[in-house]
């Protein structure tokens, strides 16, 4: 998404609006996805016709052999003002969701699986506790958060973003998106911006809708490497004489490009003593880390402008760990492991093993940032730059709505 | 299957019931068997069988390895179950299953348990089948899969190897394997023991006791609700006077307390707590509290691990909230600790939702919990580096040759033989029975200190 910010003339909002979400909502490929040209925001102009389209996967009642009752099974949960939730919501159709999302103004919505039975009414089931609401379906999703790096990130934390940290949500979509087709063999896959600090993936597979919980797990299982709490010093761990092609193929193609051409140097990995240190503290063999720790104490003297530092310490440190000197268990992998802690992909666990989890649907506004949850390309994902992403002001919106108003009503007074 | 109180009919009809297995040696339970059973043996038979599956249960939750476990189910079998006659041990096997079903299909938590043994039983037993009996079996669970064609095989070769080598078996080893769909054999993708491609999971024949088992279990998890209908509807109230009585004190005999309703906890108090921490915690509940105090915050993980600790221990929800709030306040402010933090702590008490009164985890639990980053729950003996896990044991009083062999304990991944050593240091007395559960370490601690306290008592008394 590498448009440049147009500049807003104050005379014609709305067009210059609309034409930049138009560009924005035309760069999907591959997915299950038809935006036409809509525009949206949360409220006023959300797709909701598109956005129903998808979510019914053609059961949409202009066909046989398909269900009636699927997309009023599915559970769309809507956040108020004053933190009032409402869950257990369903719609029967797309003019539904529209006049209640326009009733209610809710900041965030969230979707839900797609139960046995109308959400709405599960009061009525629940009672019966023989499992008769239950998740059905529901999309295989993933949520990565730039805040769960802070440990590796030096330009930002916390909610912070920036071009160079960004890096890390790109390899993220790079390393999942191929894995999902070439591996599991997923073809129909939505990248979307959160709206602040990370990026969701939603797979929309028919196969991937009926995963049960432990299949989820197993997915999810299978991309994790970064693994302990705030108290295991060594959090990645690749253990046996070789790498499982996945983690290879992601080192080989993604991980160890960006990690020396540019991590390295935008993080200043090596740039100050703690930074150093860190990453000594992943050595298993402490003669090792006190022998390169030795040598970078004698050069801080020699004026190396900050490039050369980064670059050089680190071609010392894997020329020694991988000149084979050194005999130690776990030396051999340690490289890998460096470069897999400061760049692999983590994922919050918790979101893709539920069938039940919400999670807040794209094209939403983001209620904090003002910014759209749009998609992103994961072939051009290289481009985006979460701080171009257009955002939808209230005042925008009002005095965009304003304007439209008093247009009518000046052609009612002629 | 008929329960009599008379002599009985010989075993042979069992393996003929449909209730055997290719072999005769290993059933799979697909039916309940037409024999007779003697009300004694329904009773005998399970009580061993749940030997086997407690031994297992213990097995798993002290990190034994494949290999230890295959070893482990071996012996449990020949101790408890094995008879001279192979017809009369096939006998009490299918006997004995069947009536644990009976005994464990009536709660979630009850059949979880079940599930989790019987297909862990299984599954080393399967594994010490011969290579024939295997497949007879792998048919009878109507695996269509054929072996992959050689040139297939070919194409994937080098990657199968590389597999194999990356879990560190040796490459080139297997040539039989399989083309299966990624969704059936979960816990080899989780693990990352295969080649996939497209959708497929590359299975060798080695591992292909994984869907042997997931089969199994798929089986057993149905069986378990249809059973519990049925024990419901019909077989509970028709058996008030015979079995259900057996049945109903089979499951408390073998399922150790779980502490939602602190039976002889004494409530304890907000202003304890501290105090509470340092003399009767175990470790891993002093750590979230220390965290909690220091940084004024805990994540999801810690506040349920803990939270419900604490409720086992006696902790009323008033004082609970109190406590939260005074945490949590300091970072963020009691009006969003109310909006957003409130609810969950009445919603572990039974007060909010469905209103599940939220059990304490026990060790097995904590022990296999994953904390990412920002977390501090999960069992420290597990989920710390040595550097921190010495500090932390050193802050508790405890060094020297004790710390040693805690730390022992924990490179053999013996994580709750470590707790447990940690509790008799720290008390001065032995712990036969083991931890297995953190309330469990704050009640016997409670009643060691009790005790010194009233031997220190009538000691004073009997001075003056």
């Amino acid at each position: 998404m590498g448009r440049d910010d147009e500049p807003v003339d104050s005379m014609d909002i709305d067009g210059q609006k609309q034409q930049q979400l138009e560009a924005l909502t035309a760069v999907q490929r591959g997915s299950a996805l038809t935006i036409s040209e809509s525009t949206m925001c949360s409220g006023k102009l959300f797709p909701y016709g598109d956005f129903f389209k998808w979510l019914c996967y053609g059961n949409d009642g202009k066909h046989p052999g398909c269900d009636q009752s699927y997309v009023g099974r599915r559970e769309f949960s809507l956040t108020l003002e004053n933190d009032i939730y409402l869950c257990f919501q369903s719609f029967d159709n797309a003019t539904e969701l529209e006049s209640s999302i326009k009733e209610k103004c809710p900041f965030k919505i969230d979707i839900g699986p797609v139960y046995s039975v109308d959400p709405s009414k599960h009061h009525a089931y629940a009672q019966s506790g023989n499992n008769v609401f239950v998740p059905v379906e529901r999309e295989l999703i993933f949520d990565i958060d730039i805040s769960d790096y802070d440990d590796v990130r030096y330009c930002c934390s916390g909610a912070d973003v920036c071009l160079d940290c960004w890096l890390l949500m790109t390899i993220a979509i790079k390393i999942l998106d191929t894995s999902l087709r070439d591996d599991f063999g997923f073809n129909h896959i939505l990248w979307v911006y959160s709206g602040s600090r990370g990026v969701h993936c939603w797979v929309c597979d028919s196969r991937a809708r009926k995963l049960s919980n432990e299949q989820r797990a197993a997915i999810a299982d299978y991309f994790r490497v970064y693994k302990g709490g705030e108290n295991a010093l060594k959090k990645v761990s690749l253990a046996g004489p070789v790498l499982h092609p996945f983690l290879a193929r992601s080192y080989t193609d993604v991980l160890r490009s960006f990690f020396n051409d540019k991590l390295l140097l935008n993080q200043q990995l090596f740039a100050s003593e703690e930074r150093c240190q860190k990453i000594l503290d992943l050595i298993p063999d402490k003669n090792v880390a006190s022998e390169l720790h030795g040598k970078w104490q004698g050069n801080r003297r020699s004026s190396l402008s900050k490039e050369d530092v980064n670059a050089t310490r680190w071609d010392q440190l894997k020329t020694t760990l991988q000149s084979g000197k050194h005999k130690t268990q776990g030396l051999r992998r340690c490289v890998e492991e460096i470069v897999f802690s400061y760049t692999y992909p983590r994922l919050d666990m918790e979101v893709s093993k539920h069938m039940n989890h919400l999670l807040k649907a794209p094209f939403c506004i983001h209620p904090k940032t003002g910014r759209v949850c749009g998609p992103i390309d994961p072939n051009n994902c290289d481009d985006f730059d979460p701080a171009a992403v257009p955002t939808l002001s209230q005042e925008e919106l009002e005095s965009a709505y304003n304007a439209k108003l008093q247009q009518s009503k000046n052609s009612l007074n002629s | 299957m008929e329960i009599v109180r008379s002599h009985r009919q010989v075993a042979a009809a069992a393996a003929a019931a449909g209730g055997g297995g290719g072999a005769g040696a290993l059933p799979t339970y697909k039916a309940a068997p037409q024999l007779e059973v003697r009300l004694e043996e329904f009773e005998l038979f399970a009580i061993d069988r749940l030997r086997v599956l407690k031994g297992i249960s213990d097995g798993l939750s002290r990190g034994k390895r494949p290999e230890e476990m295959e070893k482990l189910v071996s012996e449990l079998w020949k101790t408890h179950m094995r008879h001279q006659d192979p017809a009369e041990t096939l006998n009490k096997d299918i006997i004995s299953h069947f009536v644990l079903r009976l005994v464990y299909c009536r709660t979630e938590e009850l059949r979880k348990w079940f599930l989790s043994m019987e297909t862990t039983l299984f599954r080393y037993r399967f594994r010490l089948e011969s290579p024939e009996s295997q497949r007879m079996l792998m048919t009878e669970f109507q695996l269509p899969y054929k072996a992959l064609p050689h040139s297939e095989f070919e194409a994937v070769k080098d990657k199968l190897s590389q597999v194999a080598r990356s879990i560190g078996q040796s490459a080139n080893v297997e040539h039989v394997f399989f083309k299966v769909p990624f969704e059936e054999v979960p816990d080899l993708v989780a693990s990352r023991r295969v080649f996939l491609s497209k959708g497929y999971a590359y299975v060798a024949m080695s591992q292909v006791v994984s869907l042997v088992v997931t089969q199994f279990r798929c089986n057993i998890s149905k069986a378990l609700a249809l059973t519990n209908r049925k024990w419901t509807a019909t077989i509970k109230e028709q058996e008030k006077d015979r079995l259900t009585p057996i049945v109903e004190a089979l499951s408390n005999a073998y399922f150790g307390p779980d502490y939602s309703q602190p039976k002889d906890a004494v409530d304890i108090s907000l202003k304890d707590i501290d105090q509470l921490a340092k003399s009767s915690f175990p470790l891993c509940m002093r750590h979230m509290l220390d965290k909690l105090r220091e940084n004024h915050h805990l994540k999801h993980g810690g506040r349920m691990q803990f939270g419900l600790f604490l409720k086992g221990a006696g902790l009323k929800l008033e004082d609970a909230l109190a406590f939260w709030r005074a945490e949590f306040s300091q970072k963020i402010g009691s009006e969003r600790f109310d909006k957003e933090y409130a609810y969950t702590i009445r919603h572990n008490y039974g007060k909010e939702g469905k209103r599940t009164d939220y059990t304490p985890y026990s060790c097995q639990k904590i022990i296999s919990a994953t904390p990412g980053v920002g977390d501090h729950h999960g069992c420290p003996f597990r989920h710390f580096g040595e550097e921190n896990l010495r500090a932390a044991l050193n802050k508790m009083g405890v060094g020297g040759h004790a710390l040693e062999e805690i730390m022992d304990k924990v490179k053999n991944r013996h994580y709750q033989l470590a707790c447990t050593l940690t509790f008799e240091t720290t008390h001065g007395v032995s712990c036969d029975s083991g931890i297995n559960h953190p309330n469990q370490y704050f009640s016997e601690s409670q009643k060691v200190l009790r005790a010194k306290n009233q031997t220190m008592e009538s000691q004073s008394q009997s001075a003056t």
